[in-house]
């Protein structure tokens, strides 16, 4: 079934190389031999993983579809009892599809950072942070097992943190960073509680044959399992082996029934995986890290808050599909909470200044929409948007990245405008990749977006009746909005007249410096806009890949990803449609796409028309209610920190309290015992143990003072004594005897 | 006619000796005190004579006495030699009371 094929491991480690060659020489390197020395080996590194992954995929192609799994073992990891977790890579269709978008988007957004980051001092730490991210992500999308996923999932979060703080002599980053790490680790500690009960659901039941019915047999601890047992090492965490198992109906049957305190067990083992999800991606109500991630540079945000780290959850449902698609009521959930997000997101995103802020709730709202698509089974349309988006998704982030440099590190699209003129290649790219996101025909999100409504509205896997078309609903609304804002976002940064420049711009990153110091904006330098470029291409013909069903040409993605979902196809139901509906669907979020465009461009479009000012000027409380829910964010933050800071603080209080008085008495209780026993034992000492002492010596010194008396040194008296003694003695004799 | 026996022997010893710890008990002089011990010494040689002769057939008392007569005369020589000492250093004074430097 597999094959091995030991270049795998290079993957991850390039990467982890050129990481290491930074942290360690990169400081010198850059002082002798200037930024060349430090880019080129963190650039070589990805590259080297995208090469390897493009063996890989012809390897892949060489054999048959359903025995398309290389993988590569490194060591035998934690060989505990039943769990028998080994340090190895494995590479199947939905992998190759993951690497790929990781380390070609990974490659060019290093090439594009060797611009951006041009003039920061500290070039190299950046450099290896981004190569050590690239590594901990590959670790992810490769390990073949829990364990080894959850090593890469963890660090991609401390190397998320590490570049959000990046500029950390500013305290608003630092916080940033801190706060992304946080709400991580909620999110962490669920899906590691997801994977202790999956394992410990499991129990036993990993082994094959005469093994098999061990939980009958009342074997609850680990110490009874005997060693031929664990040589067998049939037991494994490794998602194949469980997808297998998963496969025996009679196993199934006994594991569903499964329940803990009344809630069915898997039910529970696919939320808590789902928590970790959300909050890797983003989602409601773990999303608010998101936004705030934008504090770090641009190339960051691109890279880890759009195009790969944020899709870890959603790769993450999709590789455990045989889990999730058990359960109606999980796939529901997974779904709705997709949606909501879509449509929650989309709208804060009305009335954010911040360009990057804008791209940051259009990032989450576009995570919702890859929820929504595994929710309802549709494993590959929701890697084919995962795809599509890092496509757009980073050409938007980095021509944000350009146009904020251009503008001397100016943020705010109010400041903007006009720029269509002095950066026409970032404008062009800019325009393309929202037509992408958009969803307009003929480019990538127009596909993967489509074939996620139609899967939705088709779906008959949710939970109430009609709640396809629900979701069909929440989808299309924020796909409207996602149209609305991301051409406003153009019209305002790229139309009209320039509006900054007056000699007011804010020095947003006093350590970053500036990049030349004219008040008109300018192109970026190369390198930057040939990547801007090469994703914008990809932009639209990225979409190729999974052309619709509907127009009869041939879906490639869907096809390639076909085998990894196999499993889980029995579970999912979809009601028939006739193609008539899938053709008024396309052509109505067509037309959904093209009001938001329109209305953007009527409000908008070369800040002529007067009333976005009017309305934000309106004095009608409505009008002002709305606008102050929406553009704070719908005070999620502030609920946040009325809420879970605050008790948090709350409770510390409590604990100093407890400290202070409970403890801190505990303490001087008994350090006053001491003090006590101590008085006493002193008295004790000095009284009992030292007279004693004392009178032994007093009384050997008075007897001898005493006997010395008749030591006289007189021989005569010695002889009186003796012979009144004989007499006394031969006296004492007589009367006695 | 009384003849003399083992009983006189023994009184004479006993009188020896009660005539030697007076002169021990009543001297002052360290030469005095040395005749007295020699007294008592001989005393006890003249009871071991006393018995060896009157017991007959062995010779184990007589050679006894032999050794206390010896005994006498080492002691004798290594105490005038100590009184010779005492001469010396206690300002030509050989009255054991004034010599009480020994004592505890």
């Amino acid at each position: 079934m597999t094959t091995e094929f030991p270049l795998l491991t290079i993957i991850p480690l390039a990467p982890l190389i050129g990481a290491a060659y930074n942290a360690l020489a990169g400081y010198k390197m850059q002082k002798r031999f200037g930024h060349a020395a430090v880019h080129y080996p963190a650039i070589i590194m990805p590259a080297i993983s995208f090469l390897i992954t493009l063996m890989a995929f012809f390897k892949l192609l060489s054999l048959p579809a359903n025995e398309r799994v290389l993988i590569a073992t490194l060591w035998d990891w934690m060989p505990i009892g039943f769990l028998d977790a080994q340090f190895s890579f494995v590479m199947d269709q939905l992998t190759l599809v993951m690497c790929s978008v990781v380390t070609f988007v990974g490659t060019l957004i290093h090439i594009y950072s060797v611009g951006y980051m041009h003039e920061e001092p500290s070039y190299w730490r950046f450099f290896s942070y981004l190569n050590l991210f690239m590594f901990s992500m590959l670790v992810l999308v490769l390990g073949d097992n829990f364990v080894v996923m959850f090593v890469g999932w963890e660090g991609v979060g401390l190397c998320s943190y590490l570049l959000i703080s990046f500029w950390y002599h500013e305290k608003k980053n630092a916080v940033a960073g801190m706060k992304a790490f946080v709400v991580n680790r909620v999110g962490d500690f669920g899906f590691v509680i997801g994977l202790m009960l999956l394992f410990w659901g499991m129990q036993g039941e990993w082994v094959d044959g005469k093994f098999a019915d061990i939980e009958g047999s009342n074997l609850s601890t680990a110490s009874e399992i005997t060693h031929e047992m664990a040589a067998a090492k049939v037991a494994s965490v490794t998602f194949r082996h469980v997808a297998e198992r998963f496969e025996n109906k009679e196993f199934k049957e006994r594991f569903l029934n499964r329940k803990v305190f009344g809630i069915s067990l898997i039910t529970l083992i696919g939320i808590f995986l789902f928590v970790g999800a959300m909050g890797k991606s983003a989602q409601i109500p773990l999303y608010v890290w998101l936004p705030d991630a934008m504090a770090g540079p641009t190339p960051v945000s691109a890279l880890i808050h759009a195009a790969t780290m944020v899709t870890a959850g959603v790769y993450m449902v999709a590789r455990l599909h045989f889990i999730f698609a058990l359960d109606p009521f999980l796939m529901s959930w997974v779904t709705f909470v997709g949606a909501l997000t879509a449509l929650f997101a989309a709208s804060i995103g009305f009335f954010q200044y911040d360009i990057k802020k804008v791209l940051a709730y259009s990032t989450v709202s576009q995570l919702g929409f890859m929820f929504i698509a595994v929710g309802v089974g549709a494993y590959w349309v929701g890697i084919f948007h995962l795809m599509t988006h890092a496509f757009f998704k980073a050409c938007l982030f980095l021509g944000s990245g350009s146009v904020i440099m251009g503008c001397h590190h100016e943020q705010d699209m109010r400041k903007m405008g006009g720029l269509k003129k002095y950066m026409p290649i970032t404008a062009t790219t800019y325009l393309v990749a929202c037509w992408a996101i958009a969803g307009f025909p003929f480019a990538a999100g127009f596909y993967s977006k489509d074939e996620i409504l139609w899967k939705a509205f088709s779906s008959g896997n949710l939970l109430f009746p009609g709640g396809g078309i629900f979701i069909w609903v929440m989808g299309a609304v924020a796909a409207l909005g996602t149209a609305f804002y991301m051409y406003r976002s153009y019209y305002m940064t790229f139309t009209g007249e320039y509006r900054g420049g007056g000699g007011h711009h804010e020095d947003h990153h006093a350590d970053h410096g500036h990049y030349g110091h004219a008040h008109t904006p300018h192109e970026s330098p190369n390198n930057m806009t040939y990547v801007l470029a090469i994703l914008g291409f990809l932009s639209v013909v990225g979409g190729f890949l999974g052309l619709p069903h509907l127009w009869h040409l041939p879906n490639l993605l869907h096809h390639w990803l076909e085998p990894v979902f196999e499993g889980s196809v029995n579970y999912i139901t979809a009601a028939h449609f006739p193609h008539i509906m899938e053709w008024i669907l396309m052509g109505l979020s067509v037309f959904l796409a093209t009001a938001g465009w329109l209305v953007a461009r009527w409000l908008y479009l070369d800040n002529k028309n007067p009333l976005p000012a009017k309305i934000l000027a309106s004095k009608n409380q409505l009008v002002r209610k709305v606008h102050d829910v929406v553009s704070n964010k719908y005070y999620v933050d502030e609920l946040y920190d009325a809420t879970i800071i605050k008790g948090v603080m709350q409770f510390r209080l409590l604990c100093d309290w407890c400290d202070r008085k409970i403890v801190d008495a505990l303490v001087n209780l008994v350090g006053t015992v001491g003090k006590v026993v101590g008085f006493f034992h002193g008295r004790v000492d000095s009284g009992v143990v030292d007279g004693a002492v004392n009178g032994t010596g007093w009384m050997v010194v008075s007897g001898g003072a005493i006997l010395s008396l008749i030591q006289n040194g007189k021989i005569r008296s010695y002889i009186y004594i003796t012979v009144v003694a004989m007499f006394g003695l031969i006296l004492i004799n007589y009367i006695k005897f | 006619m009384a003849t003399i026996g083992a009983v006189h022997f023994l009184i004479l010893a006993a009188a020896m000796f009660c005539l030697g710890l007076y002169c021990l008990m009543g001297r002052r002089n360290a030469i005095g005190l040395l005749m007295g011990i020699e007294l008592i010494v001989n005393a006890a040689n003249i009871n071991f004579a006393t018995f060896a002769h009157y017991r007959g057939g062995e010779v184990d008392g007589y050679i006894f006495s032999l050794f206390g007569i010896v005994l006498a005369a080492i002691g004798v020589t290594i105490a005038l030699a100590i009184v010779f000492a005492l001469y010396r250093n206690f300002n030509k004074n050989i009255e054991v009371d004034e010599v009480s430097i020994l004592r505890g």
